[in-house]
């Protein structure tokens, strides 16, 4: 079992030491990776992926239970270390999603596919915000209900202790659910992205600058306010979406 | 000198993947030369000169491309041991599926990506269950499920073999390769060595240039369909 990872500093685009010597993540819980464009957040979590040990342009050292690579790379399976679920990510084979979860159950050996297969439905219509049947063709589902299905099939079937997070739009997936869902798994939630409501579910913050590890922050009780705020704007937002949709207007 | 083979299905990313792993090979001190074998045309050479190393590249023109590749193995590696490097990248053409051409005491890379089909990766044959690296690329752009079950149908067909994600795009992975390469052994010379499975073998009139259809126009080894056995 993973339970926690950190990431020991190296140096940032200037060669110089990262200002965040060692951040620590448990698992069970959420860092948001913030900054902006070309400040080293894709490295970061690429850093973490190969579980570098000093080689990687940063020099960072990723310990995993406090233990580098070299004495863990027999305790893990690398191969299904991290799992990702982003933005640009899509479905592209075409058949019913209840035969691909099955051909993914059996490539993961899990004993109960039936069993986890509805309940990976069940999930994913608990996120999705339009119905989806497991009769349904993976490549003709919507991008909420893709990414809805993602996180489900990361949840239960993947199986990968640390869970990658791109930048996931809002339309059409419940976020906070998800990341609780995937929390509740007890893995490692990484997100990274621009929009204020995701890096405010966090439990950290770190903050990219120059290629380094520039400031880290708890997410305080005002923030979480504004996170409930920000919430009920999207909402809102969300409310206004299916209204109109259904054919409604807003009276004068 | 360390001979390394690299193979893959067209558009897969070899050269792509190729670039990033010599660059990392660069950094470490290590010197590199890269030839390339195709068809007709290629312009994978320009990606390799950028990279300011010696730089060779074969075109078989009429000529099966893997026949002309193994034909030409020792000229090739003649001409990597005068620019005196310490790794010798020889990337082939990639076309059809029964492609294979992996040596023995070579590193053998194969290059497929994850946008070929699930069902793909046992039509590729031998230059996937023959090869020491498998590379898997594109993993970017479809979902964990999909990354994870294609990885499992390559394990079948190549149980034996190393398998490493990269992203051609980013080079995210390369470093992994750079290191196998480095592990690696090396190769006095590749006369007297053995390719791992035997090349397709075609001697028709086709091949020698004939262009018109028809049974009359067709000499030497033939082979036609077998209606008897409907699938």
């Amino acid at each position: 079992m993973i339970k926690n990872i950190s990431i020991i500093g190296g140096l940032d685009k200037s060669g110089c030491p990262e200002k965040i010597l060692r951040l620590d993540i448990t698992a069970g819980e959420v860092l948001a990776v913030v900054g902006p464009t070309g400040s080293g957040k894709t490295q970061l979590i690429s850093d973490i992926e190969q579980y570098a040990d000093g080689e990687t342009l940063t020099g960072r050292s990723i310990l995993i239970n406090d233990r580098p690579m070299a004495q863990n790379s027999r305790n893990y399976d690398l191969r299904y270390l991290v799992a990702e679920v982003s933005q640009n990510m899509n479905f592209i084979i075409d058949t019913s999603i209840e035969e691909f979860l099955l051909m993914h159950t059996q490539v993961r050996a899990i004993e109960n596919p039936q069993q986890t297969i509805a309940e990976v439905l069940s999930i994913t219509n608990e996120l999705s915000g339009e119905p989806v049947l497991s009769t349904d063709n993976l490549t003709r589902l919507s991008g909420g209900q893709s990414r809805a299905l993602m996180v489900a099939d990361v949840a239960l079937i993947s199986n990968a202790p640390i869970v990658l997070i791109d930048e996931i739009e809002n339309a059409g997936i419940d976020r906070l659910k998800a990341l609780e869902i995937l929390s509740g798994k007890g893995k490692v939630v990484l997100v990274v992205s621009h929009d204020p409501t995701l890096m405010l579910m966090g439990k950290q913050r770190i903050v990219m600058k120059n290629g380094g590890m520039d400031k880290l922050y708890q997410t305080s009780l005002k923030e979480k306010e504004i996170l409930q705020d920000l919430l009920e704007t999207e909402n809102q937002i969300d409310y206004l979406r299916n209204h109109f949709r259904d054919g409604k207007c807003v009276e004068k | 000198m360390r001979f390394i083979i690299v193979a893959g299905t067209p558009s897969s990313g070899k050269t792509s993947v190729m670039v990033h792993t010599i660059g990392h090979l660069l950094e470490n001190g290590v010197s590199v030369a890269a030839c390339k074998i195709d068809c007709l045309e290629t312009s994978d050479d320009e990606r390799y000169r950028r990279l300011n190393i010696p730089v060779a590249v074969g075109l078989s023109d009429y000529i099966c491309p893997d026949h002309f590749y193994v034909a030409n193995l020792e000229e090739v590696e003649h001409w990597a041991k005068e620019q005196e490097v310490e790794v010798l990248v020889l990337e082939t053409a990639g076309l059809c599926h029964r492609c294979a051409p992996a040596v023995f005491d070579c590193l053998s890379i194969c290059v497929i990506d994850n946008l070929i089909g699930m069902e793909t990766p046992k039509k590729v044959g031998p230059m996937l269950s023959t090869a020491d690296i498998i590379v898997i690329t594109k993993g970017d752009i479809v979902s964990q499920a999909e990354r994870e079950v294609f990885r499992y149908k390559v394990e079948l067909v190549n149980p034996q073999a190393r398998i490493l994600d990269i992203n051609g795009l980013t080079g995210q992975g390369a470093l992994k390769l750079k290191n196998e390469i480095l592990n690696s052994k090396q190769l006095d010379t590749i006369s007297g060595k053995e390719l791992r499975y035997s090349m397709p073998a075609a001697v028709c009139s086709y091949c020698a240039g004939e262009t018109i259809i028809g049974k009359s126009y067709q000499m030497g080894n033939v082979k036609k369909v077998d209606f008897g056995r409907l699938d």
